[in-house]
């Protein structure tokens, strides 16, 4: 109980630099998502009709979550210096294949009799996607989106690591002064809010993706 | 009890079945000239050749056995299918290098699989033409419900609703109505009615054959089942594999006069039977049968029915209208009146009814022929089994005459050709 006392004691004394770090971390997760989930829907449009490219990228984000994150943060170091900018391009790449999969899936689960109408009653390319197939594709790939949301917030905690900021600093803080007093109570903060905003982001997307879905495909 | 109650009463088949207009005698509104699909370069063509007219107002049915490229030949009309070869006129204009997308605006397309868009309402997926044609929003909503109301689904209850909540019928019938949403002058329907049970799809047929009275488009339609081309079709293409033509005809002449032995395999048993639904009982020669009145005397009776060729006399009761068959068992028995013995007539025909169901009736009859009436039940004679295998064996004759004119007159023209060029 003691501990729980003293970190209630600690939030209650930092909620300034927790609103701060929060503020921080979030914005990061916010630019990769944006970024990652444009690019990763176009590319998954571009590729889901050709076999080769589609396994080509869809192998290739694969291979980017097997590298461990504090290799995969390092590595863009020496191309882009230190701060916020490596962890957020070794964020976007994490994200990728989520969302990448998952608007491949749900175009593939487009029934083709439905693409056919569109295109008989004479809906171009363009029109099919935007009016029919991805419509009909968004509940997925906003799983997708979510699912790499939850992900990027909870790896963002390295970007500390790389000069960056965000809630990770709490727990790189405390786990470099352990033994200190609130050493423990810092770890702690810095995962709880990290939680908390991955799940207040989850429900958020959910709410966003309940709206932006036709009623009749719910 | 010797009422005949109108349920006993055969009503004409539906609107669609007995066609005198010749659908060849409106204007060609597509032509396919040549058109050709070969898929592999070397290897045999899945449509080979096609030269086909199709005339303003008539639904002209594709049919054959799976694989024949009817589907492909369909197809290669709204180019979704870009044919390899030949040419694609339409209302006399060449469609063949036109936008594609602009072409398949201005006909209606509509397939088994139906594909109406589920994240769309009814209203929305009715309203994609006009949509996609720029029509503004109170035009596009004014002529969905139009078209809601002409499929039989009431706008109020049905526009707002998505294609998920609709049984399979409703949704064919949505189908139909977005095809005809920017009122297209052609209709292109691919097995429209093949994913639906027996039951819904006669009565959808029927729907439809009624709805094509009232809006005369002209509709290419792709079927397997040549029961369903013989009920749509005012003209029928039977093919075979490369999507050639064996046989193109109206469906009574096919069925009475089937050219080869691959029209005659595919048409399959019962097709003199199905000839039948092309002939009103108006149409024929009906020859006089003896009748009594209900006032007519024992004796009258008795001499009426030995100085006739029948077996049967027909008593009518004091309105005219056909009450009881009478042979000379009956006639004899005095132990009750006339009026009392004898069978019940019940099965009657009307006058415009086909003689598909002039047979029908007679089948169920008592004395084996059918009793024809006015519209207001009156009598107005008997048909007989003879009478229709006279009717079959005109028919023959007649498509056959039909044909050996055709074969004589490109005869003609051949030597003709041959003496042009000498």
């Amino acid at each position: 109980m003691d501990g729980v006392r003293s970190l209630v004691e600690f939030i209650g004394g930092n909620t300034s630099g927790i609103v701060e770090r929060t503020t921080e971390h979030l914005v990061i997760v916010l630019g990769v998502m944006l970024a990652a989930t444009l690019f990763s829907v176009f590319l998954g449009i571009a590729v889901q009709h050709r076999p080769f490219a589609k396994q080509l990228s869809l192998g290739t984000a694969g291979v980017m979550l097997t590298i461990p994150s504090l290799a995969l943060f390092a590595i863009f170091i020496p191309l882009v210096g230190i701060g916020n900018r490596p962890a957020q391009i070794a964020l976007f790449l994490y994200a990728i294949l989520p969302i990448l999969r998952n608007t491949v899936t749900g175009l593939d689960a487009v029934d083709p009799a439905i693409v056919e109408a569109a295109q008989g009653m004479g809906m171009g390319q363009v029109q099919q996607l935007f009016r029919v197939r991805i419509p009909l594709a968004w509940p997925v790939i906003i799983a997708g989106i979510r699912v790499s949301t939850q992900l990027i917030t909870g790896v963002a905690a390295i970007a500390v690591l790389v000069g960056g900021g965000g809630l990770g600093s709490y727990i790189q803080r405390g786990l470099t002064s352990l033994g200190n007093p609130f050493s423990i109570e810092r770890v702690w903060t810095g995962t709880i809010f990290i939680i908390v905003l991955a799940l207040v982001l989850d429900v958020v997307l959910g709410f966003v993706g309940k709206r932006t879905t036709s009623p009749g495909i719910r | 009890m010797s009422e005949p109650s109108t349920a006993d009463t055969v009503e004409a088949g539906p609107a669609g079945m007995v066609t005198d207009r010749d659908p060849t005698d409106a204007p060609v509104m597509i032509h396919l000239d040549g058109v050709e699909k070969v898929y592999t370069p070397g290897a045999a063509p899945a449509v080979e050749k096609l030269t086909l007219d199709v005339h303003k107002g008539e639904i002209l049915v594709l049919v054959g056995p799976s694989g024949c490229g009817k589907s492909t030949t369909l197809r290669l009309i709204n180019r979704m299918i870009e044919p390899t070869s030949g040419r694609i006129v339409f209302d006399g204009e060449d469609v063949t290098d036109i936008d594609a997308n602009e072409l398949r605006r201005r006909i209606g397309y509509v397939i088994q699989r139906i594909g109406l868009f589920p994240h769309q309402t009814i209203a929305e997926n009715v309203g994609t033409v006009p949509r996609l044609l720029g029509w503004d929003a109170s035009r596009t909503q004014q002529r969905t419900d139009e078209l809601l109301d002409l499929v039989g689904l009431e706008p109020g209850i049905y526009r707002d609703r998505y294609p998920k909540e609709l049984s399979g019928g409703q949704a064919q019938r949505v189908g139909v109505a977005r095809a005809l949403a920017a009122d297209p002058p052609v209709m292109l329907m691919d097995e429209p009615f093949g994913a639906v049970d027996p039951i819904t799809r006669d009565r959808l047929q029927n729907e439809f054959l009624r709805l094509q009275a009232e809006v005369q488009k002209t509709i290419v339609f792709v079927t397997h089942d040549i029961d369903e081309a013989v009920k749509m079709g005012d003209r029928i293409a039977i093919l075979r594999e490369r999507s050639v033509v064996a046989q193109l005809d109206t469906p009574a002449r096919i069925l009475s006069y089937p050219v080869d032995e691959f029209v005659d395999d595919f048409i399959g048993s019962g097709s003199t039977l199905k000839g039948l639904h092309f002939e009103r009982v108006s149409g024929l020669d009906i020859p006089d049968y003896p009748v009594i009145r209900r006032d007519t005397s024992r004796e009258e009776a008795q001499r009426i029915l030995e100085g006739s060729d029948f077996r049967w006399l027909l008593l009518l009761d004091e309105r005219g209208r056909p009450a009881r068959w009478l042979n000379d068992a009956h006639v004899a028995d005095t132990s009750r009146p006339l009026h009392e013995v004898g069978p019940v007539v019940r099965a009657m025909v009307e006058r415009n009814a086909t003689l598909h169901d002039a047979l029908e009736a007679m089948i169920t009859s008592s004395a084996g022929q059918a009793v024809i009436v006015h519209r207001d039940g009156t009598y107005a004679g008997v048909v007989q089994i003879e009478l229709l295998t006279e009717v079959i064996g005109r028919m023959r004759r007649e498509a056959r005459r039909h044909y050996e004119a055709l074969e004589a007159n490109q005869a003609a023209d051949a030597t003709a050709d041959a003496a042009g060029t000498a």
